[in-house]
């Protein structure tokens, strides 16, 4: 029993490493603001080959109306979490018919993923979530854990480059900024930590919640989104 | 096998307790289970809407229901909505039971945010939800459990307008004007008078006073109606669900008729 | 199991994290879809086509089926084991008809992929499973045009302008990135073309591509050289009917070097 028990903490562990080396090379940073009246999510999207259809292949996800979602590590164990995280909030909704606090969504994925880590028979899920939501109780975000750990943030940070962009979240007013301001630096924040030299290309990808989506997560609209570019190229210019 | 003695029938003579069971003990009651004759369905609907009506005009789509609920012949809630909205380009509106359509509600409104979450440009239009609203209330009939609506789905998508009705047997059928209910014999003929062949020419305006003026004649002549509706229009703006709409009406003619107002006899 | 990756604490019978985060059975997996014969996909605005190598075991053998139609609106072109290739064409299939039983609506493409993407990431993370050992290009046309994507076993999916994959299909990729600039616009000929050029990258050096070892699937209105198309919907040509398109090809001034073609009976 006991090396059966070792077998899982190590598969735990090591997913964890898998996240810190293999999977979090290939996939990029990802992150989370929650600011004064919404949520805004960015990811650092690696292009691995040119054929690629530009914007086609999302990593970012919508769970319900006013629920998003962004994963780093393994993608396709991004969108299983998020299938049943949709099917967490469809329940939650038939049992109350109200949309889904963001914390119980939360609390019912992570026993999801944790039990992933009890039984020899499985392996743990290979990818962090930032997952995040507005409703009438005001922004919420969370990161859930391969080990099945969620924790509340304001700025929240997975993938390689989560380090500098956690440095970097640390220094904003998070919750003084309004969500369109927050499309700004996010934008920032991700081509800051995009290493051109080392790294593929990549495509910005960002989607945010907040009174001016009527409170639906929606993709950062295109005008929005090149202004982000554009100012975060700058920044960076400035930066170096 | 039923072992108690006293219900294998009585001794003749009452006198003489031949199976020594005295004091006799009630008959127990366990020859009757739950199921013996067996399961019961919805055999009526209880609380009930009336007439839907639509129509084609123009630029879209318009549906008109009253506000009313009946619990048989007592109107019981005089508010409630029986236009319902599903994603940007439908409108549902229901006759029937209304506990039924508030369960169909939330199965679009859940089909809505799958749909959402897909995130991909593939949204429902109103003939997928005419589709699966037929599959469902088929599949339910054919499991003798029907959910007790006559259904009107109305909509435009990709510059298409669509309009059809479905029940609870599963019927389905489109025509260019549809009713339900009492509306089905007393509204179609005007509406069709009104609409038929002038699809494509009739403005929003007219479409609206035909739909009210059928309305008013159903308030007259059906007894389960009300004098307040919605009417809901679905365009190429959207879907939009006018306000309670009150019906005038005048009665002055009704002070000759047996049974209404002040005669004695 | 391929040689070289030898034994290895962490690819046991159950899929597992190795220590550098790694599956190593998907890893396997990706192999058996690079022993399958080479298929290619492109798109245009107008079409989607699939171009697909098809291996014959000898003289007495017919040739592989290397493509398979789903739907009006959707076909694949298989790298890999034919049998896993059927256990999940059966399941699009099931899931083409019940969206248009349900909802009178072809099923949208991305979401058809994404079922069996989801279906094959289940085999990369439960005990007593195995991942599939098949590859995808699965082409079709929805109310959002033709599209292009590539399945594979590690539960990914991902659409592409053109692709390639199965044995040697890093010769078509770079054939591909060379041109794909100029599919967008392409007419169904020059696009075949294009294709067949890709494929023949993926030749090993004394063969070529004939009418028996060629099949092309399109999507979108007919060309020229199509008898018999009503509509835009899926089909295959094989034998006769694409020697025309075989005849457009550009022969090759050099003939291409390249390693060694793995032969393995599918």
């Amino acid at each position: 029993m006991i090396s059966l028990q070792a077998h899982t903490l190590l598969m735990v562990e090591s997913s964890r490493q898998g996240l810190l080396s293999l999977e979090i090379e290939n996939s990029g940073t990802a992150i989370g603001l929650r600011v004064k009246d919404g949520i805004v999510l960015a990811v650092e999207k690696l292009i691995h080959s040119k054929l690629l259809i530009p914007e086609a292949n999302r990593r970012i996800q919508s769970v319900d109306k006013h629920i998003g979602m962004a994963t780093a590590g393994y993608q396709a164990d991004g969108r299983i979490l998020a299938n049943r995280a949709r099917d967490e909030a469809l329940s939650y909704r038939s049992s109350n018919r109200a949309p889904p606090p963001l914390q119980d969504v939360v609390m019912r994925l992570s026993l999801y993923v944790q039990a992933y880590t009890l039984y020899s028979s499985v392996r743990p899920f290979g990818c962090s979530t930032i997952i995040g939501s507005l409703d009438s109780s005001g922004p919420a975000l969370y990161i859930v854990e391969p080990s099945g750990i969620a924790y509340g943030y304001h700025g929240a940070a997975v993938g390689k480059g989560r380090q500098l962009a956690k440095t970097e979240l640390e220094k904003l007013k998070l919750s003084e900024l309004s969500t369109r301001e927050a499309v700004i630096e996010a934008a920032r924040i991700i081509y800051l930590v995009h290493d051109d030299n080392k790294e593929k290309e990549f495509e910005l990808e960002m989607s945010w919640i907040g009174d001016e989506t009527d409170g639906i997560h929606l993709p950062v609209p295109k005008d929005l989104l090149e202004e982000a570019e554009q100012k975060a190229k700058d920044a960076l210019e400035n930066f170096e | 096998m039923d072992h108690f003695p006293t219900s294998w029938g009585r001794p003749r003579n009452e006198a003489y307790d031949a199976f020594n069971t005295y004091p006799l003990h009630q008959r127990p009651n366990h020859s009757k289970d739950v199921f013996a004759d067996g399961v019961q369905r919805t055999q009526q609907p209880i609380v009930t809407g009336t007439s839907v009506l639509a129509l084609t005009y123009k630029d879209g789509i318009m549906m008109a229901a009253d506000n009313l609920a009946s619990y048989g012949s007592l109107a019981r809630f005089k508010s409630i909505q029986r236009l319902h909205a599903v994603g940007n380009s439908t409108v549902l509106g229901a006759s029937g039971d209304m506990s039924d359509y508030q369960y169909i509600q939330t199965l679009l409104d859940e089909l809505v945010i799958d749909e959402f979450t897909a995130n991909d440009k593939h949204d429902l239009g109103p003939a997928e939800i005419h589709e699966y609203l037929s599959r469902v209330l088929y599949s339910r009939r054919s499991k003798m459990n029907p959910l007790w609506n006559s259904l009107l789905v109305g909509g435009k998508k990709n510059g298409k307008r669509f309009l059809a009705y479905v029940d609870l047997l599963g019927t389905t059928y489109s025509a260019s004007t549809i009713a339900t209910g009492y509306g089905a014999h007393i509204a179609i003929p005007l509406l069709r008078k009104a609409i038929e062949g002038r699809e494509n020419t009739l403005t929003e305006a007219e479409a609206r006073s035909i739909l009210t003026e059928a309305m008013r004649v159903l308030f007259y002549r059906d007894a389960r109606s009300l004098d307040k509706f919605q009417i809901a229009t679905v365009n190429d703006e959207g879907v939009s669900i006018s306000e309670t709409i009150t019906l005038e009406t005048a009665w002055g003619f009704a002070e000759g008729i047996r049974g209404y107002g002040a005669q004695t006899q | 199991m391929a040689s070289t990756h030898s034994t290895n604490t962490y690819d046991s019978d159950n899929t597992v994290f190795s220590p550098q985060g790694r599956l190593h059975q998907v890893e396997y997996a990706l192999e058996a879809v690079k022993q399958g014969s080479a298929a290619v996909g492109l798109r245009s605005k107008t079409h989607a086509i699939l171009l697909a190598l098809k291996r014959s075991t000898g003289e007495l053998a017919s040739y592989q089926q290397k493509m398979y139609r789903i739907d009006d609106h959707v076909g694949i072109a298989i790298a890999g084991l034919t049998s896993d290739a059927r256990v999940l064409s059966n399941f699009m299939r099931q899931q083409a008809m019940s969206s248009r039983m349900v909802f009178n609506r072809p099923i949208p493409v991305n979401r058809l992929v994404s079922s069996i993407a989801d279906k094959a990431q289940v085999n990369t993370q439960e005990y007593g499973r195995r991942p599939y050992g098949v590859g995808f290009l699965v082409i079709g046309q929805d109310n959002t045009g033709p599209h292009l994507y590539e399945f594979s076993p590690s539960g990914n999916s991902y659409e592409y302008y053109a692709m390639s994959i199965g044995a040697r299909s890093q010769s078509a990729k770079t054939y591909l990135e060379k041109h794909f600039e100029s599919f967008m616009d392409s007419t169904l000929e020059e696009l075949i073309q294009h294709g067949l050029h890709a494929l023949r990258e993926t030749l090993q050096q004394d063969k070529d591509l004939t009418i028996n070892n060629t099949s092309i699937g399109i999507i979108g209105p007919a060309s020229a050289h199509e008898e018999d198309v009503s509509d835009g919907s899926f089909r295959i040509l094989e034998g006769e009917p694409i020697d025309v398109f075989l005849k457009t090809m550009i022969p090759k001034d050099a003939p291409a070097g390249g390693d060694d073609d793995v032969q393995m009976a599918e």
